[in-house]
C-alpha cells in the first residue's frame, strides 16, 4: 500500500473514451488520493462519445457527446493539459515531453493514444474532398463539404463505413458505398447475411458497390472521378474513407517499447507493456496479436490497469467481439465465429425472404455448443444466443428453436444450473453469476433489489431473461416461492389481471374474485383492481361496488395526514392561476383554518381539513370553478411548465398552452402509480421535464419527448424518446405511451422502474409506440379516448350526491367532531399538535 | 329474539356478568365491505360499571355482508399511528383471517380480537355487535 505523503506520479497520455474510463474508475477508487494524476490530451477537447458520433448529424451537439470535462477532472483533483501532444517519452529518466516544451516526471505511465483511420494507398487520396470519419473536427469538415455536394461515396463497407453512409444520408446526399470485399461487413457477417444487408440498405436508397477495387481518384470538372479496377467509374462530390484503423503507436515506438509486427503496443494480461512502469490500453494496445477496436474491451483494459495501479488482481484475458447494432435502420448481430471457420462446425439457417430476416447459428459437430451466429433484420434472439456462446452453455435438444419464430415471440433463455459462477451475466456492468448468487445469499430476495445492488440488467437489458432465470433458480433452491402474483387472492400479475378484466369485460371486484380469485381480497389487490377497473371503465370510484376497494385517500378524495386530518389540492392546470382564483383559495383556507403550502408541482396544498369539512370546502372551490387535483390518486398529478415564449425571451414554443392541453387531456387517468409531467419552452429546461414520467422540451421545430424520468428517492434522468414532434404526433405518442404503461406495469411501479424492467428496453418501447410493432396502437388510442370522454370531476359528482356524501361523516351517529385532532399555531398558520401537546388536554377516544 | 342475543353474547367470553345491548346506528349507516366510525357515549342513565373508565369512545364498525360473521366493532384509535383512523382502512383477508389494514402505516388488526398482526404486543379492543332488525346493537358492557 502506498502512503499518501509519497504520491505516485501517474501520467495518462490520451483522453479518448478509454482514457476517460480509466480516470472515472480511478476517481471512484478509494486509493485515488495516493496518486498525482496528469492527463495529456492532444485533441482540442476532452473525451467524447465516439460510438455515437453519427448522432452529431442527427441533432446531438458536441456537449451532448462530451464524456469528460475540465471541470470534472479538476473536481477529481487531476491536472488536465488540453491540446498538448506528447512528443517524447524518456524511459531512463522517467519523463514525458510535450510539444509546448512541458516536461513532466512519472512513476507510472498509461498510454491511451487510440488509433487513427487507415487510408489505403490510392492515387488522389489526399484530395481536399477526401475525408476520414473519426473526430468531431472530421465531421465538421464533412458537414461543410456536404453543403455544396450532391453525391457522397463512402469507401469501405464495414461497420464504421455504414455509420458514415448513414451520416451522408442524413446530410441529404445521394449516398454510395464502395467495398473492396465481396460483401458488406465482411468481418462480422457471412455471405447470406451480408447479401440481405446489402438488399436492405439498397432499399433505403443507398447504392452499394461490392467487390469493387478503387485504383484512382482524380478531379474532373470540379468533381471527383473514381476509377475502378473493372474499368467502370463513379463521379462524386466527396469521398469518406472508412477502411479500418491503425494503432497510434509512434510514441511507444520511439520510446523503444515492443510493438507487434503490424503495429500495436504489445501488452500482457496486466495491460503492462515491455516496460513494466508503462501501461497501454484501448485501440493502441496489442494483446495476443490482436487489436480490439471496440469500446467494451477498451473499458475492460482500463479497469485492469486501475486494478494493477492499486495493487489489485484483475486480468485482461481478451474480449469477445460479438456485436449487435442498428445500421441505417437495419438490425444486425454477429456472434463469435460468424463464418463457421471452426473445423467440423455445422450451421442452422433460417431465412424469411418476405420479412427480410436472416438468422444463422454455427454449432459444433454434435450441435451442443454455439460457436457463432449471424442475425440480419431481426436481432431479438441476440442476447440469448450470446449467453449460450459466452458461457459455453449446452444447447437445447432442438437448437433450431433458438432462431425459429415462436408463437409468443419469446426466445428460450438458457437454463442456469450448468452455468459456472464466473460466467458474466451482465456485460454492461461486468456482473458475474457468482456476484448475483452472493447478493441473494446476503439476504436480497427480490429481482428488483438484486438489480439495484449489482446493477445487473440495468445497462442494455439484454441479459434480463438470463438474470431472471438465475434468480428464479436460486430462489427455488432456497425453497422460496417465486411469483409475480398480485397477492394471495389472485394468482396473476397485474398485467395479466388487466388483460383478464379487459377481455372478459369484468366490471366489479366481487365478479373478478369469483371468476379468477380466491378468498376475500386485501389491501394490495383491492386498490390495484380498483385502479384497473377505473383505467378501463372509468366509473366513479365511490360507486357502491368500488367504494370498499379504495385506499383511504381515494375514498375521501383527499390526502390523509399524520393526525387523521386531510389535505386538499385543487387542480391548477400547468400552474397557471388567475388572481380571482388565488383569492378564492385564500378565502377558503382562511375560513376553514387551513395550512397552505405551494407544492413542487406548481399548485397549492391546503392542510388540516377534517373529514366532515371536505364536502363544504369542495363546494366552495367548485363554485369558483376549481376541479379536483387527484393528488390523492394513482393518476396524473400535474403538468409543470415554464412561461414559454409568451413571456420568456429564450422560449421557442408556448409551453404553457401545451402543458394545459396535456393536463386537461390526461387528468383523471387512473394508472399503476402516480404520473408527473412537465413542459419546458426551450432547452434551458426550467420546468425540469427530464425528471418526469413524460417530459416535453420545445425545439425550434416542435417538441422533444422524454420518458420515464423520476425524482424522489431513486432519481432517474428521462430518456429521449422522439424528437421534433408536431403537436398532434406528440399527443398521439403520449396517448399510446401512457396507455401501454397502464396496461403493462406492475402494481405501484413508476414508469422509470417499469422501463428498466421492460424487455428490450427503450428501443423496444420505441418500436411498439412509434412503429406500432405489436399492432396495438389503435386500440391504445381508442382506450385513451374513452377515458378522456368519460372524465368527470369526482368531487363535483360527489357534492351533488347525498348517498356519496354520507361517507363524509366523522361519526355516523353523532354530529360531534374528532376532538383528538388538535392544531397549534406556528408562523401564523395551524399545524398538527404533537402527542405531548395533547396528553392531558383531551382524553383518548 | 332475546334468545339469539344471548347466544351472540355467549360467543364472546368477557368477565362481565351480562351483556347490555344498546343501539348504535342503523343498517343503512353501514357501508358494505368497508368501515364507518361511531361514537359511543356514556349517558348518565346507564348504571356505573367497573369496566367503564371512559365517558366516550370512537368505534370502527365493519360490515361484511357476504361472510358468515357480518359485523365487527373495534377501536377506531390506531395506537401506532396515534390517530383515530382505523375505520378508514381497507378490509383485508390474510390466510383466512379478517383484518383491517389501518390507513396511515398499514398495520393489520385482526377483527376477531384486535391483535396487531405485525406486533403482538399491541391489541385493540373489540366489541360484540349485532343486528336486531335494521338496527345495529353494541354490547356496551364490554366497552
Amino acid at each position: 500500500m502506498k502512503k499518501a505523503e509519497s504520491k505516485t506520479k501517474l501520467i495518462i497520455i490520451g483522453n479518448g473514451m478509454v482514457g476517460h474510463h480509466l480516470l472515472e474508475q480511478l476517481a471512484a477508487h478509494k486509493q485515488v488520493d495516493y496518486f498525482d494524476v496528469t492527463i495529456f490530451c492532444a485533441e482540442p477537447r476532452t473525451a467524447y462519445d465516439r460510438v455515437h458520433l453519427s448522432d452529431y448529424f442527427a441533432g446531438s451537439t458536441a456537449e451532448d457527446l462530451a464524456m469528460g470535462s475540465a471541470r470534472q477532472y479538476r473536481q477529481w483533483g487531476f491536472e488536465l493539459l488540453v491540446d498538448e501532444r506528447v512528443i517524447e517519452i524518456d524511459r531512463a529518466n522517467k519523463t514525458v515531453t510535450a510539444q509546448s516544451g512541458i516536461v513532466k516526471n512519472y512513476d507510472q505511465l498509461v498510454l491511451a493514444t487510440g488509433s487513427y483511420p487507415f487510408v489505403p494507398q490510392i492515387p488522389g487520396n489526399q484530395h481536399k474532398k477526401c475525408f476520414v470519419y473519426r473526430t468531431l473536427e472530421d465531421l465538421d469538415a464533412i458537414r461543410s463539404a456536404a453543403a455544396n455536394a450532391k453525391r457522397g461515396v463512402v469507401l469501405g463497407g464495414g461497420l464504421l463505413g455504414l455509420e458514415a453512409a448513414n451520416a451522408l444520408k442524413i446530410l441529404g446526399l445521394d449516398t454510395h458505398i464502395v467495398e473492396f470485399a465481396s460483401g458488406l461487413m465482411p468481418i462480422q457477417l457471412d455471405a447470406g447475411g451480408s447479401a440481405l444487408l446489402k438488399q436492405k440498405i439498397e432499399a433505403l436508397g443507398v447504392d452499394v458497390h461490392i467487390g469493387t477495387v478503387t485504383e484512382l481518384i482524380e478531379e474532373v470538372n470540379g468533381r471527383l472521378r473514381m476509377q475502378f479496377r473493372d474499368g467502370s467509374e463513379l463521379i462524386t462530390d466527396m469521398i469518406v474513407f472508412s477502411t479500418g484503423i491503425r494503432p497510434r503507436d509512434e510514441l511507444a515506438a520511439s520510446a523503444g517499447l515492443q510493438l507487434g509486427k503490424r503495429g500495436g503496443i504489445v501488452i500482457d494480461q496486466n495491460c503492462r507493456t515491455s516496460d513494466s512502469d508503462i501501461f497501454a490500453i484501448g485501440e493502441c494496445a496489442l494483446f495476443k496479436q490482436r487489436i480490439f477496436g471496440l469500446v467494451a474491451p477498451g473499458f475492460s483494459m482500463a479497469r485492469t490497469a486501475v486494478a494493477q495501479l492499486t495493487d489489485e488482481q484483475t486480468f485482461f484475458s481478451g474480449a469477445d467481439l460479438s456485436t449487435k447494432l442498428k445500421l441505417l435502420g437495419v438490425q444486425v448481430g454477429s456472434i463469435g465465429d460468424a463464418h463457421g471457420h471452426t473445423e467440423n462446425s455445422a450451421a442452422i439457417t433460417f431465412i424469411d425472404e418476405q420479412a427480410g430476416v436472416y438468422k444463422r447459428m454455427i454449432t459444433d459437430a454434435e450441435g451442443k455448443q454455439l460457436l457463432g451466429a449471424v442475425l440480419v433484420g431481426d436481432t431479438d434472439n441476440y442476447d440469448t444466443l450470446l449467453q449460450y456462446h459466452l458461457n459455453a452453455i449446452v444447447l437445447p435438444e432442438h437448437p433450431e428453436q433458438l432462431i425459429l419464430p415462436t408463437a409468443d415471440n419469446a426466445a428460450t433463455a438458457p437454463g442456469t444450473p450448468d452455468l459456472p459462477a464466473t460466467a458474466t451475466v451482465c456485460s454492461c456492468h461486468n456482473v458475474s453469476k457468482g456476484q448475483i448468487l452472493d447478493t441473494i445469499a446476503k439476504g436480497c430476495h427480490s429481482l428488483e433489489e438484486i438489480k439495484d445492488i449489482t446493477k445487473a440488467g440495468t445497462g442494455c437489458g439484454g441479459c434480463a431473461p438470463l438474470l431472471k432465470n438465475i434468480v428464479d433458480d436460486a430462489f427455488t433452491t432456497l425453497g422460496m416461492e417465486v411469483n409475480n402474483h398480485l397477492c394471495a387472492h389472485f394468482p396473476f400479475s397485474r398485467q395479466q389481471l388487466f388483460q383478464i378484466i379487459q377481455v372478459e369485460r369484468i366490471k366489479t371486484f366481487p365478479e373478478l374474485l369469483q371468476k379468477r380469485g380466491r378468498g376475500y381480497g386485501c389491501e394490495i389487490c383491492k386498490p390495484a383492481v380498483a385502479s384497473i377497473l377505473a383505467s378501463l371503465w372509468n366509473e366513479h370510484i365511490l360507486e357502491q361496488p368500488h367504494v370498499g376497494l379504495q385506499d383511504t385517500n381515494d375514498t375521501f378524495m383527499a390526502n390523509m395526514q399524520k393526525n387523521g386530518s386531510y389535505s386538499v389540492v385543487p387542480r391548477i392546470p400547468a400552474g397557471e392561476i388567475t388572481p380571482q382564483k388565488l383569492i378564492v383559495i385564500g378565502r377558503v383556507a382562511k375560513r376553514y383554518n387551513l395550512y397552505t403550502k405551494i407544492t413542487g408541482g406548481q399548485r397549492i396544498d391546503l392542510f388540516g381539513a377534517r373529514l366532515e369539512q371536505l364536502p363544504e370546502i369542495w363546494r366552495a372551490l367548485i363554485d369558483a370553478g376549481f376541479e379536483t387535483g387527484h393528488a390523492y390518486g394513482k393518476s396524473l398529478r400535474t403538468v409543470k411548465s415554464c412561461v414559454g415564449n409568451t413571456w420568456c425571451r429564450f422560449g421557442v414554443q408556448d409551453s404553457v398552452s401545451m402543458a394545459l392541453l396535456m393536463e386537461n387531456r390526461y387528468k383523471g387517468l387512473r394508472s399503476p402509480h402516480k404520473i408527473k409531467m412537465a413542459v419546458s419552452g426551450c432547452t434551458r429546461e426550467c420546468a425540469e421535464a427530464q425528471s418526469k414520467d413524460v417530459g416535453v422540451i420545445a425545439t425550434d421545430n416542435g417538441w422533444n419527448m422524454f420518458v420515464c424520468g423520476n425524482g424522489g428517492m431513486r432519481p432517474r434522468h428521462a430518456d429521449l424518446f422522439a424528437t421534433d414532434l408536431d403537436n398532434k404526433t406528440l399527443i398521439r405518442y403520449i396517448d399510446r405511451f401512457l396507455m401501454f404503461y397502464v396496461r403493462t406495469a406492475d402494481k405501484l411501479q413508476r414508469t422509470s422502474r417499469w422501463l428498466e424492467n421492460f424487455d428490450g428496453g427503450l428501443d423496444n418501447l420505441r418500436e411498439i409506440i412509434i412503429e406500432d410493432k405489436l399492432k396495438i396502437c389503435k386500440e391504445l388510442e381508442a382506450q385513451m379516448a374513452r377515458v378522456i370522454d368519460t372524465y368527470q370531476c369526482e368531487w363535483k359528482a360527489t357534492i351533488n350526491d347525498s348517498e356519496k356524501l354520507k361517507r363524509f361523516r366523522q361519526f355516523i351517529n353523532s354530529d360531534k367532531t374528532d376532538d383528538r385532532i388538535v392544531f397549534m399555531n406556528e408562523r401564523g398558520q395551524p399545524r398538527p399538535a404533537q402527542v405531548e401537546e395533547i396528553v392531558g388536554v383531551v382524553e383518548p377516544i | 329474539m332475546a334468545h339469539t342475543l344471548l347466544k351472540s353474547s355467549q360467543t364472546h367470553s368477557f368477565d362481565l356478568i351480562h351483556s347490555l345491548w344498546q343501539p348504535i346506528c342503523q343498517r343503512s349507516d353501514l357501508i358494505s365491505d368497508s368501515g364507518v366510525c361511531a361514537l359511543w357515549e356514556h349517558t348518565p342513565t346507564q348504571k356505573k360499571r367497573k369496566t367503564c373508565t371512559l365517558s366516550r369512545k370512537s368505534i370502527a364498525l365493519f360490515f361484511l355482508p357476504s361472510q358468515a360473521q357480518q359485523l365487527y366493532a373495534i377501536d377506531n384509535w390506531d395506537p401506532i399511528a396515534q390517530a383515530g383512523v382505523v375505520a378508514r382502512g381497507i378490509l383485508a383477508e390474510l390466510d383466512g383471517e379478517f383484518t383491517i389494514a389501518s390507513p396511515l402505516y398499514k398495520h393489520h388488526f385482526r377483527l376477531t380480537d384486535g391483535l396487531c398482526m405485525e406486533n403482538s404486543n399491541i391489541q385493540l379492543s373489540t366489541y360484540p355487535l349485532t343486528f336486531i332488525g335494521d338496527t345495529v346493537f353494541i354490547d356496551s358492557n364490554s366497552i
